[in-house]
Formats: structure tokens, C-alpha cells, sequence
């Protein structure tokens, strides 16, 4: 291996001086960063779009909240076949022979069915079609259930505007039941309350209600118009114009290109490419070559071309 | 009346046994005497580019300024209150400012080549600060309560999940991001920004490349302590 030359920089404590304030540059470092962040803040404000609720979902798009809920019980929505850390219903994504997610383990258990639509729906329901519903589906077999649903998602999928009053006749069990009181829960504004707190008194971790959210389409579609897609971007950007986390391009830029872009293993396949960089920058005073390269940039000669124009470089 | 002890510890050198003498010795041999907020700096120090550092630093004070003031009334508070919004609004513009000024620094430093002379550990802990800090807004986006917070978090749960991060850091619990970002990574961030600084005072300002000691220069400061990380 080639030996790299010795750093050979002098200590900076041998250099002649000039006079220099570190305490009064920083207050008007200060000074001026407080001006400045006033003025953005005066002019420009922050964006502050409301959450999106379950009853604002029911409203706005029944038809998607019905599907949500009828995948949840087919095990055929994002959540209920995730993997870890929700369930095992799959290992998840892989960077070649490392399961890296599966490796993490199931440390938030989901069992979208039951959590989602069952469980809620029992606690709330007081109406004897729901609980007759209920009933029947507790009663039938796994199988029974996933045929019921699946069969549903699949006709919903093929009725006119997606709506579930246009949907085919068909054998589907009580899930149609299940979904329009899963709507009427919803449009109470009792279903987030229930995700949230799991039965507890205080409500802290919103980790099922937001899964729920994202496994329907209401979500992104608001996100979407707000250029919040993954293919938009995605978390970078923030609601309204604003800059939001312009810092993360490092990580956003590879889902805009093939293969991550249609990659099955997108993520773990582009968060390890941005680790990798990450190491690199880190470890740059170590890495040769890499060390050496601000040399033969140039860039240097700019910032200390004063030095340079009076002792030569 | 005085003993003799008191008498000898007057006059003697403190005994090498000592830790609080040790440890005051040890904290100022960690920058050469005079360099902890020294009044003059080296010639070559002249160009824009050093106002970045510093600017960081400023907006950094005014980000935890605005922080505390937004945690004194709790998460909510800026949703339902034109005050905390023009709070948060400071803390938002604050925080753009703040990496903003950072990113430049660090590309600058990088032009620089700034890791020369025993610096490796300097460039290290900046850069991890830089990581921190990321983490620190990320945190900040996810617990906004609001659509943002909402898609933020379920897209990057994802990212984290794939690597098995997700299993340990939840984006989309509440309040472990509460806690994470007004807490533990606040203080990761501290501490790093604190020895970032310590060792820039140590080794000072990294001088031009390929620059030598002119002739009549001082001879350098006399430096203890134990840095021991030489960058070839």
C-alpha cells in the first residue's frame, strides 16, 4: 500500500496574529441570526395544517375507509402484512441476504384485524346488525374470514367508483356490516381516541392510529396535493412553501432514481447508501486520497487568498 | 492557631495524589495557556467563511431559546395560541438557519481541508454534530401534530423499520419523539458542540495549506494535555 505524505502543517500558534474578537463577533453573530429569524418568522410564519382525524376521513372519503378497513380484515393491508416491528406476517426488506428488519424484532405487536376493526367495533357497538356481524365473524374460521374479506376487497376494487353501495352481490360474510360501523365509529370521533390509548388512560403513543391512517389512500392523497409524495420529495418538503428538511436531500434523491425508485428493497437499500456516505464524510481525515482532495480542489486558494497574495503559496 | 500541615500545604507543590488538583490541572492543559478566548488570532484568519462557525453557534443559542419557550407551555400550545405560533415560527426559522449555516461551515472546512494538524477529531465530533442535528429537527418535524407530523412519520418509518432501527425508534410514538427531542438528543448535541469547541481552541484555527511559519515568527505556545491523534 502506498504511504501517504506526513501532514507537515504547522502549528497555528507559531503564525504571527492580528487583532480578533471571538465574544463580540458572537454577539453580533447573535444579534444578527435574532433579526433575521424575526423577520422570517413575522413575514413568513409557520405552516400549521390540522391533523387529519378519523371522523374527517369518514366525511371526506367513506369509500377508501371502507376499503381500508375491509384489507385490514382480509390481512391484505400494508400494516397487517408488514413484518416486523408490527408482526411476522413477512421477514420485510432485505439488503441482499441481511434481513436487517427482521432483525429488529416485533416490538410494537399488531394484529390489524383485531386491533383495527374488531376490537374497537366490540367495545363501541350497541346496535344488534353490528353485534349479530360481530358474531358471525368470531364464529367462522380463519379461512372463512380471509375468503369473506379477501372476496370484498376484490369487489370493491371492481365497483364503479370504488363505492361499497355499488359493489356486486356476493359472498362476503359479515365484512360489509363490519366496514359501514367501522364508518359510523369513525364519524363519532371515538376511533383515534381508541388507537391512541389502547384501552389506557393516557394516551401517548400514536403509533397504531397513524398505521391505520397510512394503510388508506385518504392520507396520501391529502399529502400528494401538498407535494409530500415519495416521488415528490417526499418527507424533505413540508405543507405550504416552505423549505421543510432541505438537509435530507441525501436521502430523498435516491428514491427519485431507478433501481431504488422501483425497488421492492428501496429502503433499506437507500438508508444504507446514506449511512455509507455518512461514514465516509466522518472518516474522510482518515481515508486516503480522499484527505488529500480539497488540495487539488482549489477552493482553498479563494478563502485564504489574502494569506496567499502576501506570503506566495 | 496554625498546624503544621496547613503551613506545608502553603508551600509545597500539590501533592501528585491529588485528584482535584489533577483534574484542574488536566482541564487547563486542554487548551494552550491564553487560548480559551484569546484577543488576537492568526494572520491567515481573514475571510467570510469563518463567520459560519460562529453564526451556528448564535443560531443554535436562538433555536434552544425558542425551544425552552415552546416546552414551558407544552406540545400543543402553538396549535391553539397566536403567541406560540409566532414562537414556533421563530423555532422553525431558527432551525433552517441553523443547518443552513452549519452546512456551509462544513463544506467550507471540507475545502479547507481543516482535518490537517491533529484536527481529525475536530472534523469527527463537527460532522457528528451535523448527525445530531439532523436528528434533533427530524424529531421536531414528527412531533408537530399536524398533517406534517402525520406523513412524516409514516414514510420514514419505512426507512427506519428496513434497518431495524424502527423497532427501537419509533417516529410514529408520540411521545418518545417528545422526549427524544427536547431531551436526550439536545444534550448528545451539547456535549458534542462543546468538545467541537474545545477542540478548536486546542489546536486553533487549521492554517492555509501549504502555508509555512513566515521567518520572526513566536515560537509556538507550549500545550499539555494528552492529545495523541495524528492525521497523515
Amino acid at each position: 500500500m502506498a504511504r501517504t505524505p506526513r501532514d507537515t502543517t504547522p502549528d497555528s500558534h507559531a503564525f504571527p496574529t492580528r487583532p480578533y474578537d471571538l465574544v463580540k463577533e458572537f454577539c453580533i453573530a447573535l444579534g444578527a441570526v435574532i433579526v433575521i429569524v424575526v423577520i422570517l418568522a413575522a413575514v413568513f410564519g409557520s405552516p400549521d395544517e390540522p391533523a387529519v382525524t378519523y371522523k374527517q376521513w369518514a366525511a371526506q372519503d367513506p369509500a377508501d375507509l371502507v376499503a381500508t378497513t375491509a384489507g385490514e380484515l382480509a390481512g391484505s393491508s400494508t400494516s397487517a402484512g408488514y413484518g416486523p416491528p408490527y408482526n411476522t406476517a413477512s421477514d420485510g426488506q432485505a439488503l441482499g441476504p441481511l434481513t436487517l428488519q427482521k432483525w429488529g424484532g416485533v416490538t410494537t405487536p399488531v394484529d390489524a384485524a383485531n386491533y383495527f376493526v374488531i376490537a374497537p367495533l366490540t367495545d363501541a357497538a350497541t346496535d344488534p346488525a353490528t353485534r349479530s356481524a360481530l358474531s358471525r365473524w368470531k364464529g367462522a374460521s380463519p379461512d372463512q374470514q380471509t375468503a369473506w374479506a379477501s372476496a370484498y376487497v376484490d369487489a370493491l376494487g371492481q365497483a364503479p367508483d370504488n363505492d361499497p353501495a355499488k359493489v356486486a352481490a356476493g359472498d362476503y360474510g359479515p365484512v360489509p356490516q363490519l366496514c359501514a360501523a367501522e364508518v359510523r365509529l369513525a364519524s363519532t370521533g371515538m376511533l383515534e381516541g381508541r388507537f391512541t390509548t389502547g384501552g389506557a388512560f393516557y394516551g401517548t403513543d400514536s403509533t397504531r392510529s397513524l398505521l391505520f391512517l397510512a394503510d388508506g389512500g385518504y392520507l396520501e392523497s391529502l399529502a400528494r396535493a401538498q407535494y409530500l409524495g415519495g416521488d415528490q420529495w417526499g418527507m424533505m418538503n413540508e405543507t405550504g412553501n416552505y423549505p421543510g428538511q432541505p438537509w435530507l436531500w441525501f436521502v430523498s434523491l435516491w428514491y427519485q432514481i431507478p433501481p431504488f425508485s422501483t425497488s421492492d428493497n428501496a429502503d433499506v437499500q437507500v438508508f444504507t447508501i446514506a449511512g455509507v456516505l455518512f461514514l465516509i464524510l466522518l472518516l474522510v481525515p482518515w481515508i486516503p486520497g480522499l484527505n488529500r482532495l480539497p488540495r487539488y480542489l482549489g477552493v482553498h486558494r479563494l478563502v485564504w487568498r489574502d494569506w496567499h497574495s502576501r506570503h506566495g503559496s | 492557631m496554625t498546624t503544621t500541615g496547613d503551613h506545608r500545604s502553603r508551600t509545597e507543590a500539590p501533592d501528585a495524589g491529588n485528584w482535584s488538583t489533577g483534574l484542574a490541572r488536566w482541564i487547563a492543559g486542554l487548551v494552550p495557556r491564553g487560548q480559551w478566548l484569546p484577543g488576537r488570532q492568526p494572520a491567515y484568519v481573514a475571510s467570510w467563511i469563518y463567520v459560519f462557525g460562529v453564526t451556528t453557534l448564535a443560531a443554535m443559542v436562538v433555536v434552544i431559546g425558542t425551544g425552552i419557550l415552546l416546552s414551558v407551555r407544552g406540545a400543543n400550545w402553538w396549535h391553539h395560541s397566536a403567541i406560540g405560533h409566532f414562537v414556533n415560527s421563530l423555532h422553525l426559522w431558527s432551525v433552517e438557519l441553523f443547518l443552513a449555516a452549519m452546512t456551509v461551515h462544513l463544506w467550507g472546512k471540507f475545502f479547507m481541508a481543516a482535518w490537517r494538524g491533529r484536527r481529525g477529531m475536530t472534523w469527527f465530533t463537527g460532522v457528528l454534530t451535523f448527525a445530531a442535528s439532523i436528528g434533533t429537527a427530524f424529531t421536531g418535524y414528527v412531533m408537530q401534530n399536524n398533517l406534517d407530523s402525520q406523513w412524516i412519520s409514516t414514510q420514514a418509518k419505512d426507512g427506519l423499520n428496513a434497518v431495524g432501527v424502527g423497532a427501537r425508534f419509533n417516529a410514529m410514538n408520540f411521545s418518545q419523539m417528545v422526549l427524544w427531542h427536547v431531551s436526550l438528543l439536545p444534550l448528545v448535541l451539547g456535549v458534542l458542540v462543546v468538545l467541537h469547541l474545545l477542540l478548536v481552541r486546542r489546536h486553533g484555527v487549521v492554517p492555509p495549506i501549504g502555508a509555512t511559519v513566515p521567518d520572526g515568527s513566536e515560537e509556538p505556545v507550549e500545550m499539555s494535555g494528552t492529545a495523541t491523534e495524528e492525521v497523515r
